[in-house]
């Protein structure tokens, strides 16, 4: 955004557009004063919002009570908690095959997996690389944009790079190789596969939450390590005495926020799993929610919303959480 | 240094200038490694994108892309490929006619004489660096390529658009105004901070198909254009603003509009700046939406593409791996020259 | 025409009244100060005037026509803001050239009028900077420059000096006060400041909780004090308040007790108080005669200045502080014992309860102007 300048040519042009633009706006302020433009000014807001924010809101709720493949609420019958019902039931909720849904225990099961261990490890490596970025350490701002750099990438380009990475072909076979270790097709392995999701999910992410770590660690006043050294604390003793505490609020909101993250795992174990591959090994909730609702020609609207609807309570849950913390750490 | 062997010591000492201790070697090692992870996947497929399609799937690979050398020899109708073989405890260039089990029929390519009988263990292909550009150019003018790519500069181009002024005008209108309900609309916003595409996609995906905007761009561009993010990072930025500006304005005759376009946006340029940043990179890489919105192949986006690609082209790796590239490169671009703004601009606000 | 008149101007934030029933005419050319202690209104009153606030009832005229409704460009009013409120992305030539273009005016015209107010105000050569690349002073020109260009019928300044130093005030003041006398327009100047007030004033409005304390000239309001609170607030070092008790009352004046053993002749009017009642003196530290008969004044302190002494005590037995002028050099010891004595016809006369001044004895009365 450049300050409109009316001697050159792109300014006029902008000038020329902002003043066909404004009068009707004008208009608008002439006619109902100046006290109702902030109405005006949130309208484009408040209706993309309502359309396609709070509209889809109450329609999932409504959706999860209805039946049938209709598209339209109109089309379907409603079948009070019957989708629920269908989720849920089941004998051994620890045995997905003996669910009326086996696929969605299938997908809580994986999922709970996954978030278990990627938020320890994604929490591990993060406060670790933070750590040591808050030394005074050279090059800081260089490794610091180094780790960072996956964050930017496409989930689907990092699942295609990290593919051919393990490929039969790949670069690690040939390590491997390199040290007598026959290849191995990992991703066709149910363990191998999980693993990598995991290692995949931590490489894209990790250098998000080092970022807020880093930030939360040098907001800790420099004066209490000199005080610490003074009074000749060893560092095991300055690192869980001073900076994790003082870093506790921060890393309690990395740690939800990482879980609310970690349950909508999707695209990247999507493309890098060719849809959850080998079989159903990396079947995670949203993939369950969007094969019902898009994957097949059966649309399951009501059973994907059902799905939709209970792992909202779950985020919703998480998020509470998290504000709570949030706001305790402001006071 | 007696601390300096303490496994935890390396996480928070600071660096003591003249002297090196285990703490310094582990942090380095750490730092290094991670770096190592991060660029090598990346800079491998980069190499393996050059490569052409008979050379990728060699195994074991070789690191940089080659091609083997083959050579026009006068009484073959087929070019012939050069080896090089060892004979007589010599080491020379030779063109391959036919193999036979373990045993090759070779021939002298500048002085073609009667063929030689060489063991194939003896001999190993010469090979040249090359770069398969066909692995780029290819999908530009075969496939689809250009047309989900000017799909995604589209939509990146316009959704960023419309993302900075439709959230602006609601962050000048909830930074600078006393109205009433404005404490709730602002809550009402950001509340749906909290409520994640993945839990409304299935309802979402039902309006758009209600408004008619199902499998086409506008269907992805408009339902995110409203970004609570984009709202309360503007509004923070504009609580800054002096209102004695805005009134200065008012004073000189300014409407509110004028006001907002020539006082506040010019104003606001490092906020916007970074949701611009923002906008682009969620834009670019969006994935889930667009592949629930989209349906016909000329309305996919970059990232759509690529994942109906790697279906169909399975083993096609040197194409699919190319892509990949050309999708990476602008935001490897963006964040080569706008690093520091990204990175302060999410640790300022904790979003992504 | 810049006469601006105010009838019965109430604001209210939600439940709390910040303008209580303001009546205020000011006629064209006048330069006002509105002055009082922070969070009195004045700057909630000048930007009422401005347009910039709504009133919660009553009028405004501005020219004789009602602009209650207008907005503040429409009320051809100009503000000059304590922070100068330039815009900070635009060069000092935008900043002027802002507001004649939202009204449409030529570019002949908006140059012409540039030219104009940077040659006024010596901005010649800040025209293409921009605001951060000046000092304040220069800045402070800028947002007077702003006002000019517009032509207004009223010129408002919020406190604008309050960002500058001493000595940049007061050259400032002086170029403000120039710029009046050139531009001959009605200017409202908002101020804490009472030297402001007194050397910059046509006329000066004291504003207090709200509601107008006093209106009159600078040497008018310093003279006959309306009540406690305009005699306590002009004047620097305050003025001394003695209590004391009315022991007689003759043709002219009254005799006051105030003890010590001399009674102090106040110039009031007799039919206003009765023997016995209660008062409060009030005497200016400039205006006691020291030596001779007086007063009991124990020194405590003194503030020398050069030209002036500002002398530091208590009445004998008394704790109340009371201070005393003298010009020149004074050096009393500390525990001292001065005799002083207030200057005959120097002593304002308050009723304690009221807290308003009591009528001057009849000849004096008449001269004094009444205001609402």
């Amino acid at each position: 955004m450049s300050t409109p300048k009316s001697t050159d040519l792109g300014g006029r042009a902008l000038d020329f557009v902002m003043g066909i633009v404004e009068a009707p706006i004008n208009g608008f302020e002439r006619l109902m004063g100046r006290k109702r433009m902030p109405y005006l000014f949130l309208a484009p807001n408040l209706v993309l919002f309502g359309i396609f924010t709070f509209l889809p809101i109450a329609i999932a709720v409504g959706y999860a009570f209805t039946g049938g493949t209709g598209l339209f609420v109109s089309d379907r019958p409603f079948v009070g908690f019957d989708n629920f019902r269908q989720l849920l039931q089941c004998e051994d909720y620890l045995r997905p095959g003996s669910c009326r849904e086996s696929l969605f225990w299938t997908a809580i099961w994986n999922t709970l997996w996954f978030v278990g261990f990627n938020v320890v490890a994604t929490l591990l490596v993060a406060l670790v690389t933070a750590l040591i970025l808050n030394r005074a350490i050279a090059a800081r701002g260089f490794f610091r944009a180094m780790f960072f750099y996956p964050v930017l990438l496409s989930p689907v380009v990092i699942g295609l790079i990290w593919k051919w990475f393990l490929d039969r072909n790949g670069l690690l076979n040939a390590f491997l190789q390199m040290l007598g270790v026959p290849p191995e097709i990992f991703l066709l392995d149910v363990g191998w596969s999980r693993f990598f999701v995991v290692v995949v999910s931590v490489w894209f992410h990790m250098g998000f939450y080092t970022l807020i770590l880093l930030a939360g660690l040098q907001a800790i006043p420099k004066d209490l390590y000199e005080a610490a050294a003074i009074d000749a604390a060893s560092p095991r003793r300055t690192l869980f005495r001073i900076t994790l505490p003082l870093l506790g609020p921060n890393l309690l909101v990395v740690l939800i926020l990482l879980m609310i993250r970690s349950v909508q795992i999707f695209d990247e174990a999507w493309v890098l799993t060719n849809g959850g591959g080998p079989g159903t090994a990396n079947s995670f909730i949203v993939q369950y929610i969007y094969q019902m609702a898009f994957g097949s020609d059966l649309r399951l609207f009501g059973l994907a919303s059902a799905a939709s609807v209970l792992m909202g309570l779950v985020l919703l849950a998480l998020t509470l959480i998290q504000l709570r913390l949030g706001r305790k750490m402001e006071s | 240094m007696s601390q300096g062997l303490s496994p935890i010591a390396f996480l928070t000492r600071t660096r003591r200038p003249g002297r090196i201790g285990l703490t310094d070697i582990l942090s380095w090692a750490w730092l290094i490694l991670g770096t190592l992870a991060v660029l090598v996947p990346v800079v491998w497929a980069g190499l393996s994108s050059l490569k052409p399609a008979a050379e990728i799937t060699r195994f074991p690979p070789t690191l940089l892309p080659r091609v083997a050398v083959q050579q026009t020899v006068p009484g073959f109708d087929a070019p012939l490929s050069l080896w090089t073989v060892n004979v007589d405890g010599q080491s020379r260039e030779m063109a391959m006619i036919r193999r036979i089990g373990l045993k090759a029929q070779m021939v002298d390519p500048n002085n073609p004489g009667t063929p030689v009988s060489v063991d194939v263990k003896s001999m190993s292909p010469v090979q040249r660096l090359t770069v398969a550009t066909e692995n780029y150019t290819d999908p530009l003018t075969r496939f689809d390529f250009l047309t989900f790519l000017k799909n995604s500069v589209f939509v990146t181009f316009v959704a960023t658009l419309l993302t900075l002024i439709v959230n602006a005008l609601a962050a000048f209108a909830l930074s600078k105004y006393r109205f009433r309900g404005e404490k709730a609309i602002f809550v009402l916003i950001i509340s749906t901070l909290m409520i994640p595409l993945t839990v409304v996609m299935v309802p979402a995906y039902l309006v758009v198909v209600g408004v008619g905007l199902v499998d086409s761009l506008w269907g992805i561009i408009i339902p995110t254009i409203a970004s609570p993010t984009g709202v309360f990072l503007l509004r923070q930025y504009m609580l800054t603003i002096p209102d004695e500006l805005i009134e200065a304005a008012r004073v000189d005759a300014a409407s509110e509009f004028r006001i907002f376009w020539r006082i506040i946006l010019p104003l606001t340029a490092p906020a916007l700046a970074v949701l611009a940043i923002f906008s682009v990179l969620w834009r670019w890489n969006d994935f889930l939406w667009p592949l629930i919105v989209l349906s016909s192949r000329e309305n996919f986006t970059l990232q759509v593409g690529l994942n109906a690609f790697q279906g169909e082209f399975s083993v096609q790796w040197n194409y699919i791996l190319a892509m990949t590239f050309l999708s990476l490169a602008p935001v490897t671009l963006v964040f080569l020259f706008l690093q520091k703004y990204i990175t302060t601009g999410i640790a300022g606000t904790g979003m992504k | 025409m810049g006469n601006l008149k105010l009838t019965s101007v109430t604001k209210s934030f939600g439940a709390l009244t910040v303008l209580h029933d303001i009546d205020l005419t000011i006629d064209n050319g006048k330069f006002v100060v509105f002055v009082g202690p922070s969070g009195c209104g004045k700057s909630t009153l000048l930007r009422i005037i401005a347009g910039l606030e709504d009133i919660s009832g009553g009028g405004i005229e501005i020219g004789g026509r009602d602009v209650v409704h207008l907005s503040p460009a429409e009320r051809k009013i100009a503000m000059v803001f304590q922070s100068y409120a330039l815009y900070p992305h635009m060069s000092v030539r935008k900043n002027l050239a802002f507001g004649l273009e939202n009204l449409k005016f030529k570019r002949s015209e908006i140059d012409a009028r540039i030219a104009e107010a940077a040659r006024m105000l010596a901005l010649e050569p800040y025209l293409d900077r921009k605001p951060r690349q000046l000092s304040g002073g220069q800045r402070q020109r800028v947002a007077i420059g702003r006002s000019i260009v517009r032509n207004p019928d009223i010129f408002l300044f919020d406190e604008p000096l309050s960002n500058l130093d001493a000595a940049l005030r007061v050259q400032t003041r002086a170029e403000i006060t120039r710029l009046h006398r050139q531009l001959k327009t009605t200017m409202i100047y908002v101020t804490h400041d009472q030297v402001e007030a007194m050397t910059m004033a046509d006329e000066i409005v004291v504003l207090n909780g709200g509601r107008i304390e006093q209106v009159g000239t600078p040497l008018e309001l310093f003279d006959k004090p309306r009540n406690l609170f305009v005699a306590g607030f002009l004047g620097s070092p305050r003025m001394n308040i003695l209590k004391g008790k009315v022991v007689a009352v003759g043709e002219t004046g009254v005799t006051v007790d105030v003890g010590y053993g001399v009674p102090l002749q106040a110039r009031i009017d007799p039919a206003a108080v009765a023997a016995g009642q209660a008062v409060l003196l009030g005497i200016r530290p400039a205006h006691f005669a020291v030596g001779g008969e007086g007063l009991p004044f124990v020194v405590q302190y003194h503030e020398s200045l050069g030209t002036e002494t500002y002398v530091y005590g208590t009445f004998e037995g008394s704790e109340e502080q009371v201070i005393v002028h003298q010009a020149g050099h004074f050096a009393p010891e500390r525990g001292a014992l001065l005799r002083i004595m207030p200057q005959p016809g120097r002593m304002h006369v308050f009723d304690p309860d009221s807290g308003l001044a009591l009528p001057r004895a009849i000849e004096e009365r008449s001269a004094a102007h009444e205001h609402a």
